[in-house]
Parts: structure tokens; sequence; C-alpha cells
């Protein structure tokens, strides 16, 4: 296989709505009962003992924890800034969690308590979560939460325009938002529970790779089905895939729905056997999630001690 | 750091193997008249785990008079409906104990304990459920107003799926009013043992089914014994030939299922991920001991490079080890004869010139190991693309069209199973016509369901086994 430079790569296929189609629909096809059949698989690894504590502070290590609500406060806010940088008080071999997502007009609330933590801090932007908003809403939606303090922007893309062909005007918009971003780090979610088919997965990764993502993300947790193993699988399949043809590695958020441990450990081990171990990294793998953490410490706790603290010894913020 | 799974073992203390077993003749063991014991290894470990009686021609003696008398005074004349009820209780006894049934298995027969959990088991007990529910339904089957069961069936089976192959050939007899005399093989008998103890269990009547444990000599006395009825082989098409030989002129059925060499054939439009999966589970499932097995793989030359690419990343993280461990994906080869006839099989491979590689994985230093391989290069003259390794090796072809395509997949002795990829529809039907085999799987591969009939063209044997048609064998 022979690498070529991702612009290169883009340069050649995404000049015109042709050849930006005829790439993605040039894509392999994805058979939905073998993807399920292979993601149902590798969820039967069985983790335990070593492998176990290891995968939990991994996990910890990778969640983006979340709050996307229209009950959202500043007090709320610097709550869960002290949880992402101190998930577990009472032990401080516990890491923190690799970022805060937050609604934009928070970010400065959450900039300051965040402030030379370490943790990343994440807005979601471009009209989230439907993403019907004019572009240049879009664009200024990201430079605001840019300018706030957030060093990482979860964009939505406009499935209207995917679903109805128009790849181009996709591809245009993630390219206005990547540059409206600046230095700050592109999550492309995909909301697959809308693109509905696998091969719509398939296809909108490799648009929004193309397009100069640097993460791409399955949801927005607002949409049922959110995050499931098997889109997962599609997705890590084409960050693999990507980076055998250009080089370049992008990253993959899994968000929405998962709440269990046991369902996170299930994502390393995807992550493990389809992209491979170099995606097992907070900067190549996240969780969008809030309730999961909890359930994580828990665990963790439980590997430490031996017992189970009931759920009170763990903060609700 | 790398992500490195813990040992999961799961606990093998949920088996009790008794030290000895003997045969299982009219409903209770007893000890062999005429035969000198022999032992069973665990394939992982070269440990020995019981000592096993032979039934010699005098135990066979018995063993047949003992399904002659069930079939002419409790079974034969028994209701369907009554029937029925002994197979269900059967059914979910065995979905009861399948925990560790699946552990005996893996221990056995060196198959790892996710397929046994996973394939084996379920479907043992679905062979039971679905044929209970014909029982009662025979008239209603398309096989006359009134089939009538043959009598005796002398049942041989292989080691590969010891308690599924027992499910597959009692099943379907019991359900059509025969009574049975079945040999498990000499490596893998215990799985059958204990399928003897659940026929106490569920007090099936004596004599209705009986278990004599034994090699080829004992095998040999069953299926020319002369007051067998039927007899239904699964085995290598050496020893089919031979009881076809056997039985000829006799008044006895016969079905067989044998060897196979399935072509595997993969279009440049598949679904490649998708296929990489259907290739790995069509030659690596179970250790590739599967006379279905996907072993010769025909790819289409516009699709070969990145193919084999992806096959050879995929086939790095194959997990080959203990049995019992939950996250195991190749367990062990199952006797050291089988281990040695693969190895002579790829030292031809590479002789004659085709390009061996070889998963990197370490194997442990006890039992009988084989590393997930594949051969480049293989022309449809070399032995490995003709004859059956029955092992996880794949031997890898190319075609450009359709009809080589074909061909190619059909120029073997065998015809057992055939896989098609592609996510054009109209091609598979296309293939699907023309492609002499009797599975052909799309866009999937070794996918089994009691109610799909299984069975070969050519000398991949004859007879049919599961479904409605699966019936036919045992009903007159």
């Amino acid at each position: 296989m022979t690498a070529t430079a991702p612009d290169t790569l883009a340069d050649g296929i995404a000049g015109s709505e042709a050849s930006l189609r005829k790439f993605l629909h040039g894509l392999p096809g994805v058979d939905q009962v073998g993807a399920d059949q292979r993601a149902a698989m590798l969820a039967t690894r069985s983790i335990k003992t070593t492998a176990k504590e290891w995968a939990l502070d991994l996990a910890i290590r990778m969640v983006d924890l979340t709050t996307l609500e229209g009950q959202d406060t500043p007090g709320k806010i610097r709550a869960l800034a002290a949880k992402a940088k101190r998930p577990d008080p009472d032990d401080p071999t516990c890491p923190s969690v690799a970022a805060l997502c937050v609604y934009p007009h928070l970010v400065p609330v959450a900039a300051a308590e965040l402030k030379g933590s370490g943790v990343h801090l994440a807005s979601v932007a471009t009209g989230f979560p439907s993403g019907q908003v004019p572009l240049d809403v879009k664009i200024a939606d990201t430079k605001a939460a840019v300018t706030a303090g957030a060093d990482e922007i979860d964009m939505v893309i406009d499935r209207g325009a995917f679903l109805s062909g128009r790849y181009l005007e996709v591809q245009e918009q993630i390219q206005a938002v990547k540059q409206a971003a600046g230095a700050a780090h592109l999550k492309v979610i995909l909301e697959t529970g809308e693109l509905a088919t696998y091969d719509n997965v398939r296809r909108a990764s490799w648009l929004a790779m193309l397009a100069g993502a640097d993460v791409i993300k399955t949801s927005t947790g607002k949409v049922q089905p959110a995050a499931t193993l098997p889109v997962t699988l599609i997705m890590l399949e084409a960050v693999r895939d990507f980076r055998d043809q250009t080089g370049r590695q992008i990253g993959v958020k899994t968000a929405g729905g998962i709440r269990a441990a046991k369902d996170a450990i299930r994502y390393l081990v995807l992550a493990k056997e389809t992209a491979g171990e170099d995606w097992l990294d907070p900067d190549w793998f996240r969780f969008g999630a809030s309730t999961l953490l909890n359930d994580l410490l828990m665990q963790r706790a439980k590997m430490r001690t031996g017992r189970y603290s009931g759920p009170d010894y763990f903060t609700l913020d | 750091m790398a992500f490195e799974y813990a040992p999961a073992p799961e606990s093998a203390s949920i088996v009790d193997i008794r030290a000895s077993y003997g045969l299982f003749i009219n409903g209770e063991f007893v000890d062999s008249a005429d035969g000198s014991p022999f032992k069973t290894v665990n394939p992982a470990s070269e440990q020995v785990l019981a000592e096993i009686a032979e039934a010699g021609p005098t135990d066979v003696d018995r063993a047949v008079a003992a399904a002659r008398a069930a079939y002419q005074k409790t079974w034969g004349p028994m209701p369907g409906a009554e029937r029925a009820k002994y197979l269900y209780r059967i059914a979910r006894i065995i979905q009861e104990r399948s925990r560790e049934l699946a552990v005996l298995e893996s221990i056995d027969n060196g198959k790892p304990i996710r397929e046994s959990r996973d394939v084996d088991l379920p479907l043992v007990a679905a062979h039971f459920f679905y044929y209970a529910g014909w029982a009662d339904k025979l008239e209603y089957a398309g096989l006359g107003p009134q089939p009538r069961p043959l009598g005796v069936a002398a049942q041989v089976i292989p080691w590969n799926f010891p308690l599924l192959m027992l499910a597959w050939k009692i099943a379907p007899a019991l359900a059509c009013g025969n009574t049975v005399v079945l040999k498990p093989a000499e490596t893998t008998p215990l799985s059958a043992l204990a399928f003897a103890e659940i026929c106490q269990q569920a007090d099936l009547p004596p004599g209705v089914v009986n278990i004599v444990t034994g090699a080829g000599a004992t095998g040999q006395a069953l299926v020319e014994h002369q007051d067998v009825d039927k007899v239904a082989f699964t085995g290598s098409t050496d020893v089919g030939r031979a009881i076809a030989r056997s039985v000829a002129g006799s008044r006895k059925k016969v079905t067989l299922e044998l060897g196979g060499k399935a072509a595997n054939v993969v279009f440049d439009d598949a679904a490649l991920d998708q296929a990489v999966e259907g290739i790995v589970n069509g030659i690596f499932f179970n250790q590739g001991h599967v006379c279905c097995a996907g072993s010769r793989l025909l790819v289409q030359e516009s699709g070969y490079d990145e193919l084999l690419a992806k096959l050879k990343r995929r086939m790095s993280l194959l997990r080959v080890g203990d049995p019992l461990d939950k996250n195991t994906d190749i367990g062990a080869i199952n006797s050291s004869a089988q281990l040695e006839r693969i190895r002579t099989l790829s030292q031809i491979g590479e002789s004659e010139g085709a390009a061996r590689w070889t998963a990197p994985c370490p194997l442990p230093e006890r039992g009988y190991w084989f590393a997930p391989t594949l051969f480049t290069g293989v022309s449809q003259a070399h032995r490995i693309a003709r004859e059956e390794i029955f092992g996880p090796v794949l031997s890898v072809l190319t075609f450009r069209t359709p009809a080589e395509a074909v061909e190619k997949a059909n120029n073997t002795p065998y015809g057992l199973s055939a896989g098609v990829w592609t996510e054009k529809g109209s091609r598979i039907l296309w293939m699907a016509d023309r492609l002499r085999a009797g599975v052909i799987w799309a866009n999937t591969f070794n996918k089994f369901d009691p109610t799909s009939p299984f069975g070969g063209y050519k000398e991949s044997g004859y007879g049919r086994e599961g479904g409605r048609h699966g019936l036919e064998a045992y009903l007159a």
C-alpha cells in the first residue's frame, strides 16, 4: 500500500461533487450482518484482573466528561470541572479525565476552572445537535468557543446535506469550521443514528477525514441509537485504512449511551483488535459520557480494595 | 504499554471426569467383554483424561441386540408425541448442563471454549428441540402418508464436533422412531459418554441409545453387523468408501458425510472487511477441523493485494492457546496424528513451490499446536489445493472472471460447501446455480441451523442431515 499525503488524496478526489461522490461510493461496502457479528464476537472478550485494572484507568483517561443540557449553569460546570480534574477525591492515584465537554456559552466558566490542569476543554459548536443553522452562524459559534478558551471543538455535520447526496457541501462546511477552529482539535460528529446504514457511516467517516477532521465521533447523544459497537467498528476500520493510505492518524470518539465500565472495556477491545494498539491513548480514542465515569471509578475502587462501595461513596455532580 | 488480556480461563472444576468409562448398553454402563481399554488425552496438555473401554465384536453384538429389543418393544411402537417428550427433555437437560458440556468438549477436543459455548452447545440443543418437534408430524413431512422408521441405526461420528455430530445423528433417528448404536471417535469419547448419562437422567427407555467406544475396528464391527438397518457415517472419504463397499448388496440404507475442499470465492466488489472475517471464520474456525471449511480461497486478481494485506493483519490478531481461556480464538489440534498430517501437507506445499506465511504467534510448549498459516502462489495442481488438510491452513488461489471462479471452485472431487462474497445479488444467484456443492454460503461462512439440510455432492458423500430432508435418512 502506498502512502499518499492526505492533502494530495483530498485534492485528487475532493475537487468536485462528482469526483467526491465517485470516491465515496467506490469505498468497499459494509455487510451489516457480518459487521454486527464481528462486534458481537469481540464483545465476548473477557477482560480480567491486571488487564481490567489497566483498561479501567485508560478508560477514565479517555472520558470527555460531558454536560449538554438546557439546565446547565455555571455552578454545574464548576462542579463538573472539579470532578474532571480529580474524579476520585479519595484516591490521588486516580487519573484525570481527558476533557470537559460543554456548550459554547459556558466555555469561559469551564476555562477558568480547568486552567493549568491538563484537562482539555471541548465545546460543541455549529448549531449542536441538529446542525441546521446557516454556515456563518456555525463559524461564529466555533470562533466564539475557541476565543473563550476551548481547545477542542465537537462539530456536527449537516446530515440533511449528506443524506441528499450534497457531499461537497458537507465537506466545505467541515473545512470552513476547521479553519475557524484554528489550532483547536476538531471532532466531527457524524450522528450515525441518523445516517442509518453502515455504508453511510463509512462514507461519512471518509468524508470527514478528507475534509480535515482530527477525530470522527459517533453521535451527539441526543439521537437514538447513539454509539453502538458495530458503528464504532466501522469508524475504527475507516481510521485504520485512512492511515494506511495517507499516513495520517485520526482519532475516534464514541458518545452517547455508554454507561457501564464493562461497555467501555468492550470499546477498548474493539479499538485494539480493529485499528490497533496505537489508538489506545486518550489522544486517539475518547468516550463522550457523563454517568460512565462513576461506574469506572466504582469498578476501579473494587479492583483495588476487593469490594464494592455503595454509589454514595462517589460524587454526583 | 500494550493492552494484554490477562488469562481468563473457564473453570475446569465444573466437570467431573471419571477415571474410567465403560460402554453404554441397554441403559447402563457396562464393562467390555472383549475389548482392550484405551486412553483419551487432553490435546492442549497431552495429559491422560480417562481410560475408555473398547467395544469388541461381542460388545457390539450386545449393543445392537439391545437396540433391536428397544426398537421392537418400546421405541418403535411408541406414539410420536410420546417420543417427542423424551427428546424435548433431553434438549432441556443439554441446555441446563451446557456450561459443563462445553468445558468437557473443550478439554477432550481442544476447541476453544468460546466456540463450544457459543456454537456447539447451542446447536446441539437446537437440534434436539427441532427434531423433537417433528416426532409427531412425520406424516406431514412429504415422505408418504405413513412413513415408517428403519429400525436399528449404526452411527459413526468424527472427533471435530463430537457432541454436535452426535446430535445430528441421534436426534433425527430417535424422532423417526429408530433406535441407535453410536460410536464416537476414539480421541473424543467423553461428551458422548456424558450424553449417555443425560439419557439416563431423561429416563429414556433402555436400549434406545447405546454408545460403544473404540477405534476403527469397533466402527467396522458396528457398520458390518448383520442386524443393523441403517448406517450413518461422518468422517473421511477413505473410510466412507470402505463403508459403502462393505454395505453394498445389503438391505442397509446408508448416508455418508465425508470430506471437503471448499472454495471461498471473493470478488473485488465484496464487503472487504466482512469478507476477511468470513475467510478467517471459514478456515480457522475449530482449528480448521471442519469438513466444510473454506480451505481454498479464490480471490479475484483485481482485489488480491488489498485483500491479502487485510487478511494477514487479521490473522496476526488470532489468539492461539489454552482452549479453556475465554479469549482464545484457536485451540489445540485434536491429536498428534492429525498434527503430523497437517505438518506433512504444509511441508509438501512448500516443496511444491507455494509461499508459506504463518501468523506470528507464540505457541504453548506442551500439547498439539499449529499456528494459522496461509499459502500463496498456489495452483490447482498443488496437493494443498486438492487434498483436505483438516487444519488451520489456507491455500490462496486467484481468478479473473466469474466463469473461471466457478471452474476452479468445481475442479475438485469434493463438493460439500462453497462461499461467495460480493455485493452484487445477481452474481450470488448466478454462482449458486453453477457451484457444485451441497451448501453455498453468500457473504457468510460456516453458518449452521437445524432447519437447514447439510450434505455433499460427489465424493463429499450422499444423503442430507438437518431440516425436513434429514428425516428422509431415517424413514422408509
